[in-house]
């Protein structure tokens, strides 16, 4: 397929590199500043070059990705919450033109979810947004195969950097701010960690599961998640926690229909309990039983699988 | 007379004169007739108006066995003030972390235990290091089968109100 790629961090930028060799051909790749096209193909290497060197990557206008040759519109800018713009507008410009779109972006699934799927219905171009649940895990794919109506429920940690944060403190004993400190230091943690620590992410991960779950019938937004972070767990809780033969965790759930991230208790030796950045999920199902997928939540190369495990899936199967 | 009935756990709460080896003296019939004592919940600071000091234990013990119990306790001359018949089958487990000494502990835990139908049976405090107010606690409760959603929304309830944090258990079975 022809990829028009816009957004050029970790997932935009890896997605470019590998889409050669999973067999497609970037055509446009565009940063929020300028892109570059070329109905033929860009040259990756090149352009992201460029972007390190000059702060862009190349000398069009960012609108011209949108308006070029593609099959497929990758949207990989930085999440925003509310009107989840400009990825709703970049969404909506490609299904305009009937091209299909893949997400690795939470804002327009877990903020706009009817809006987009309106526009899409409204389109020959169609929907996919694996990336934005749980990085490389197949999360949404695995409810998709088994169909969302045989899903009871799913829970678990969906985000990498309050994971750390908290196994760090449980194995070591140290405060929140050391561990969190650190993490910073080794790039585990942003500057301002607030979206992870706080249980944003994560919400916005069950927020979009909660929303395939529920089929149209009703539409969540991060309004409707109950949301406590981990900013307030003590190293004293964590040490109260092993005496019991437990462990804290920052886990998202949904489940009959309510949404909410919060630390809890799980066993010490739970599936659940996975330390450093995994991520897990566990998928309740009526006939299957349940089902564990853990795996690296973030990370360019391992999120862009997931958007190039989508981009297979839509050139795989016929458009209705 | 026939003991072929399954053992179920009890709550008594006593109140004890603040005397030394009271708390011995209590407990003794307990043993002696073939209970099974399971947790004694006993804060000194606490005392009644009459300056006694409240006791709650929970033991198991078959239903015949837990009527001698009782019937010893009041010939030995303790104070029962309520022999339980209520049935914890349950455990429910939850940490409370922040400023749980100047909020008044004993004030949450009695009324964590007056709001819901359950029973303390086990409590640790990890205090404050350095020059932090933030103290943590780990509540053991029992608790009625069915009654987890209730008790957890009363915890909730009273730690919203006195700015605790509370992090509940997420149960295996669950989704």
């Amino acid at each position: 397929m022809r990829l028009a790629i816009v957004g050029t961090g970790a997932v935009g930028a890896s997605v470019a590199e590998l889409a050669a060799e999973y067999g497609h051909t970037v055509t446009a790749l565009a940063d929020s500043r300028s892109a570059v096209t070329d109905a033929a193909g860009i040259d990756v290497e090149s352009a992201l070059a460029r972007k390190r060197d000059e702060g862009r990557v190349g000398s069009g206008d960012p609108e011209d990705a949108l308006n070029g040759a593609y099959d497929c519109l990758v949207e990989a800018t930085p999440t925003t919450l509310g009107d989840a713009r400009p990825a709703y507008d970049h969404v909506r410009a490609a299904f305009e033109r009937d091209r299909d779109v893949v997400l690795a972006n939470k804002g327009p699934v877990a903020e706009r979810y009817a809006d987009v799927r309106a526009l899409e219905r409204e389109s020959e171009g169609r929907l996919r947004f694996e990336a934005t649940v749980g990085g490389a895990m197949p999360v949404l794919s695995t409810i998709e195969d088994c169909g969302p109506a045989h899903v009871t429920g799913i829970r678990g940690v969906l985000n990498g950097t309050a994971n750390f944060v908290l196994s760090r403190m449980a194995v070591e004993g140290l405060d929140y701010e050391h561990v969190l400190a650190e993490a910073q230091d080794l790039g585990v943690a942003e500057a301002d960690p607030s979206f992870d620590v706080e249980g944003t992410d994560a919400a916005l991960k069950c927020v979009i599961v909660a929303n395939v779950l529920a089929r149209g019938e009703r539409e969540y937004t991060l309004a409707d998640a109950d949301v406590e972070g981990i900013v307030d767990v003590s190293s004293n809780a964590l040490r109260l926690a092993s005496g019991d033969g437990r462990t804290v965790r920052l886990i998202g759930e949904v489940v009959d229909g309510s949404v909410r991230v919060a630390p809890r208790t799980v066993p010490t030796n739970s599936p659940l309990a996975v330390s450093g950045t995994e991520n897990v999920v566990q998928i309740g199902t009526t006939d299957a039983g349940r089902l564990n997928v853990s795996g690296r939540g973030t990370g360019g190369p391992e999120t862009a699988s997931a958007v190039l495990a989508d981009v297979r899936r839509l050139e795989s199967t016929a458009r209705d | 007379m026939s003991e072929t009935r399954e053992p179920t756990t009890y709550t008594i709460r006593l109140e004890l004169v603040d005397e030394p080896g009271e708390l011995l003296r209590a407990l003794r019939p307990i043993g002696e007739k073939g209970g099974n004592l399971l947790s004694i919940f006993h804060e000194r600071g606490d005392k009644t108006p009459r300056g006694h000091i409240p006791v709650e234990v929970d033991l198991e013990a078959t239903p015949e066995r837990y009527e001698a119990i009782v019937d010893e306790l009041r010939t030995e001359g303790i104070n029962v003030i309520q022999a339980g018949t209520e049935r914890y089958s349950e455990s429910l487990t939850v940490l409370l972390s922040g400023d749980l000494v100047d909020t008044g502990l004993s004030e949450t835990l009695t009324r964590i235990r007056e709001n819901t139908n359950s029973t303390i049976s086990d409590f640790e405090l990890s205090a404050p290091q350095g020059s932090s107010d933030i103290s943590s606690g780990r509540l053991r409760l029992g608790i009625e089968e069915g009654e987890t959603g209730h008790t957890l929304s009363v915890i909730r309830e009273i730690a919203d109100e006195k700015d605790l944090q509370v992090v509940e258990p997420l149960y295996e079975g669950g989704v």
